[in-house]
């Protein structure tokens, strides 16, 4: 007999060897030979881990019990498999596009990055994977006790062999599942691992099957007709438990934690999926080839009451066959370790990322954004959090007493785990899937699996008896394996449908009525589509061409000069003599850092990982690239706005500045003309006053010559000042209006009357008095005032030989207009502006007034409501007055 | 990024593909679908045994059913592993970028 320290000393050479294995690939693949650790052949042996302790010893229990119903477990994964081009290689692109850390992870970024589907996914996965966790602590435990049992020297402590276990289990877990924080979350030495476990239970299993079939049965022929003879040698099936647990199998595939984490997570090309869709089929047919030979042949030779599940070990034993048995021994403990390990990884990234992270991050406050700071949490999260599973399966073990049929427990897992599909399927088909729908779906599924399967499941006590009897509070439509009055089905059938059925159904309406948040819409778009949004499969590319890329791409960003002065010195620096730089971590992100000064962090975050990551760019990315451009485009058009504002306030102070000057200029023309208008008169007056005074024997007639001289003098001074005066009243807004009523006809005549009186040039003025018969009311005398003003300045500037005067009346736009034309030469056109200003004069040479004269008659008609001005276009000199309006009385 | 957009036609100009190649990639499209149709060709098969009387006289042997099983299972990994091969072998390295269509 194999003595127990014989098996305990094989059992940790091969657990040492397994050490050996997975350090030496972390090795190879931290050098970047990972050639061999990336073969499809490594991906598929790695998705073995769906075959736990369960299959290795439970299946022949499972078909002892009940027949071929086993198969069902790897017919859903193989048409799932089978059907990869459906879902599966949408999955994996997905992950890979979105580099997802776990199914919390992927349903999470799906539904818009809520932390709460996240928190909600981890604990279904916990509740569900723990006793599974248990399941195989018990396994190795069972076969341990068996080889116990059989060698009479030594005999350990109960339980303590599953202690020891699980600690093992957690040292390895934590070795070699947290080394480092790898962006993509690979763990090439925990897959190599797996992959050399997953040959060796393959082979253990078959070589007991095969000893079976020839070594004891005695072949083929013999194997099949034992069969039927059997107590399960007729095809007896339930029908329903038959279809729910192939759908269960296939849907617990895609949503187990471990195997999300071996299937998506540590996918290194999606290739791989083509020979796994054929492989791992495959390999769960050898896996199951032997199980019913097995159970018949231990039903048959096996002691009534031996526990079925234990077949594969126990019956080598009782042959004798002890190399045998050890080698089974060892399939069954590569079967228990490789998924606890795997689970545990899996599990404690889920914790880890998203119970634990979010509170410490939060109880830190901003403290946090050190980034070796966080890493190290991390790290140190995942080893508590790989700890903390492992403990938690240790104790479910321990409480559960390890009674309960291996299969059941495994099945209730499956059940609770599915409960993510219609969330998964949902978020990878339908865009219009939303978070609040997943959380509803998520919710009710959840509470049907606890309340229909895993709280009756877990025996009596757990649920009060009446409440199974009679449902909840007493309502019978609410018993937990009877739902809505609906009896008589398999518990398990009977929970898989209402659970998965009403949760699918939550999941649809409260997505169909809830809305989602922008984010989630466009997460949604990103992971219906992402064939359109990602890349194809890349193959291991060289990394000198990527850099080469990012040569390219920074050349046009930086300039050429500088990229390649850039990339010069980060190759120089990194020791290569090459002339580009390897692109490690810390060349990108000196790169990434440069670029961004250029173009802003999140656009050059995602326009290296276009080229590097060879995955598509987050939908973060691309919000944030937005937010950058459109910063940069309001800052743009707040700029452009500016200016046009600064160039008209250019402009307008050019107008005035240009109006200052030539107010200043005719201000001095003025002052000289002023002067020159006062000191004539004044020069008359002194010189006449002086000869009065100063000669004797004036004749009488030239005494009074002079003094009418003076008088004329000084009165053609009183109008210069009377007008002075005239203008600063008008402008000042002094003036008092007398307002009375009169006819144009009769303004226009006193007018021409006094303009033309004592003039020594004949001024001929046309005028059409019957258009001029119109009763006004308003300040007449001044209004004659501005007619008199434009008829003199009419006569005095007309520089025709025949100088004409044309006074016209007509309606414009409803408002009387008189028009006063001349047939002179007009007025220069850049005078035209100014010539209603003070003091302006056309030239000096025609100097008559002050050139107040129009300055008055704009004010004035401005005062009276009306208006004066320049009539341009036509032959001569002509002005406009406007009438104002209401001026003119209707009736006449 | 525009980068491959104006790069890429700018080195290589587009050149009408040869024609034959476009009845190739129409044989590996239907290949595709023909790969999408064995799941659900498989997932029949697998239903069959629930159609065999499972009392009475006709009760099918279990040496028959498990047959009948590992049998279609089999068939499944042959027929999917050819359909791999084939896609592999027409579609070369493109294969993967084949948008679903």
């Amino acid at each position: 007999m194999t003595s127990l320290n014989v098996l305990v000393a094989v059992c940790m050479t091969y657990v040492i060897l397994l050490f050996g294995v997975a350090f030496a690939a972390d090795r190879l693949s931290s050098t970047g030979r990972t050639t061999w650790l990336r073969s499809p052949l490594v991906y598929t042996l790695s998705l073995s881990i769906y075959c736990t302790a369960w299959t290795f010893y439970g299946a022949v229990g499972y078909a002892a019990r009940s027949g071929l119903e086993f198969v069902t477990i790897y017919l859903g994964p193989t048409l799932v498999m089978i059907g990869w081009w459906w879902g599966l290689r949408k999955l994996v692109r997905v992950g890979r596009s979105q580099r997802v850390t776990s199914i919390a992870d992927l349903i999470s970024s799906r539904y818009g990055k809520s932390n709460t589907l996240a928190v909600c996914v981890t604990l279904l996965a916990v509740i569900g994977v723990t006793p599974y966790i248990a399941l195989q602590l018990q396994s190795i435990t069972l076969s341990f006790d068996i080889f116990a049992e059989a060698d009479p020297v030594s005999r350990p402590g109960e339980g303590s062999s599953a202690f020891w276990v699980a600690g093992g289990l957690a040292v390895f877990a934590i070795l070699f599942g947290t080394r480092n924080l790898d962006a993509n979350e690979r763990h090439h030495g925990v897959v190599t691992a797996v992959a050399i476990e997953a040959v060796v239970k393959l082979v253990a299993l078959l070589a007991v099957g095969i000893f079976v079939v020839w070594g004891i049965a005695g072949g083929l022929g013999d194997t099949l007709s034992r069969i039927d003879a059997s107590e399960i040698g007729v095809w007896q099936v339930d029908h329903g438990r038959w279809a729910t647990i192939t759908f269960l199998a296939a849907a617990a595939f895609v949503c187990l934690p471990r195997m999300f984490q071996v299937m998506v997570v540590e996918n290194d090309d999606e290739r791989h999926l083509r020979t796994a869709a054929w492989a791992f089929p495959l390999y769960l047919m050898l896996m199951s080839l032997f199980v019913v030979p097995i159970a018949v042949v231990g039903l048959e030779i096996m002691p009534k009451g031996a526990n079925p599940d234990m077949f594969v070990l126990t019956i080598p034993l009782a042959q004798g066959q002890e190399t045998l048995a050890m080698l089974s021994f060892l399939g069954g403990f590569s079967s228990a370790t490789s998924m606890v390990i795997v689970a545990a990884m899996a599990l404690s990234t889920m914790v880890s990322n998203h119970i634990v992270m979010p509170i410490w991050l939060n109880a830190q406050g901003s403290g946090a954004s050190v980034s070796g700071d966080v890493r190290s949490v991390v790290l140190y999260a995942r080893r508590v959090s790989i700890a903390a599973v492992l403990a938690l399966g240790y104790f479910y073990y321990r409480l559960s007493g390890g009674g309960a049929a291996l299969a059941s427990i495994g099945l209730i897992a499956f059940a609770g785990i599915a409960q993510i599909l219609p969330a998964l399927v949902g978020g990878l088909f339908w865009r219009g899937a939303t978070r609040t729908g997943a959380l509803v779906g998520l919710t009710v599924g959840f509470v049907l699996w606890l309340y229909t399967l895993l709280l009756p499941g877990m025996g009596a006590g757990v649920i009060a008896p009446s409440v199974m009897e009679d449902g909840l509070f007493g309502f019978s439509w609410l018993r937990p394996q009877a739902l809505f009055g609906i009896d008589g089905l398999d518990p398990m059938v009977h929970s898989v449908m209402w659970s998965l059925s009403l949760n699918t159904a939550a999941f649809c309406i409260a997505s169909l009525l809830s809305f989602p948040s922008p984010l989630e819409r466009l997460q949604g778009a990103q992971f219906v589509n992402v064939f359109d949004h990602s890349a194809g499969p890349r193959g291991w590319t060289g990394s000198v061409a990527q850099s080469e890329d990012l040569m390219i791409m920074s050349q046009r960003i930086m300039g050429a000069r500088e990229a390649q002065e850039f990339f010069h010195s980060e190759a120089v620096a990194q020791g290569s003599r090459a002339y580009l730089p390897e692109p490690n971590p810390a060349f990108l992100e000196r790169l990434e850092r440069e670029l961004s000064g250029s173009v802003g962090a999140a656009t050059a975050h995602a326009m290296i990982g276009q080229i590097v990551g060879g995955s598509s760019v987050s939908v973060e990315d691309l919000l944030a690239v937005a937010d950058e451009s459109a910063q940069l485009l309001e800052y743009s058009s707040r700029l452009e706005a500016k200016s046009a504002e600064l160039s008209r306030t250019a402009r307008k102070l050019r107008e005035a500045n240009e109006k200052l000057t030539q107010i200043s200029l005719q201000k001095d023309a003025f002052l000289s003309q002023i002067s020159h208008e006062l000191r004539t008169p004044m020069t008359s007056i002194r010189a006449f006053s002086e000869i009065l005074r100063d000669t004797d024997g004036l004749e009488p007639v030239e005494k009074t010559r002079y003094a009418t001289i003076i008088h004329d003098e000084a009165l053609r001074l009183t109008r210069l000042l009377d007008d002075l005066l005239d203008l600063s009243v008008l402008e000042n807004g002094q003036v008092t209006l007398n307002m009375g009523q009169g006819r144009l006809v009769d303004i226009l005549d006193r007018a021409v009357a006094t303009a033309l009186t004592g003039t020594d040039r004949a001024l001929r003025v046309r005028r059409h008095r019957g258009a001029e018969r119109i009763a006004l009311r308003t300040d007449l005398d001044r209004l004659s005032q501005v007619f008199i003003n434009l008829i003199s300045n009419a006569q005095k500037y007309c520089d025709a030989a025949d100088p004409e005067l044309t006074i016209t009346v007509h309606d414009v736009g409803g408002r009387i207009v008189v028009d006063l034309i001349d047939n002179g030469g007009g007025i220069p056109l850049d005078a035209r502006k100014m010539v209603f200003e003070k003091f302006a004069r056309v030239s000096a040479e025609k100097a008559g007034g002050a050139g107040l004269g129009l300055a008055i008659c704009r004010e004035i008609m401005q005062r009276l409501g009306g208006d004066v001005s320049y009539l341009s276009g036509q032959e001569g000199g002509a002005f406009r007055v406007s009438l104002p309006v209401g001026m003119e009385i209707a009736a006449q | 990024m525009s980068r491959s957009a104006g790069e890429e036609t700018g080195r290589n100009p587009v050149q009408p593909p040869p024609v034959f190649l476009e009845r190739q990639s129409y044989r590996r499209r239907r290949l595709m679908d023909a790969a999408r149709l064995l799941p659900l060709m498989g997932a029949a098969l697998f239903a069959v045994p629930l159609l065999w009387p499972s009392e009475g006289a006709g009760t099918v042997r279990m040496s028959a059913a498990i047959t009948y099983v590992f049998g279609v299972w089999a068939i499944l990994i042959a027929v999917s592993a050819l359909f791999g091969r084939a896609t592999r072998q027409s579609g070369g390295h493109q294969i993967g970028q084949e948008t679903e269509r």
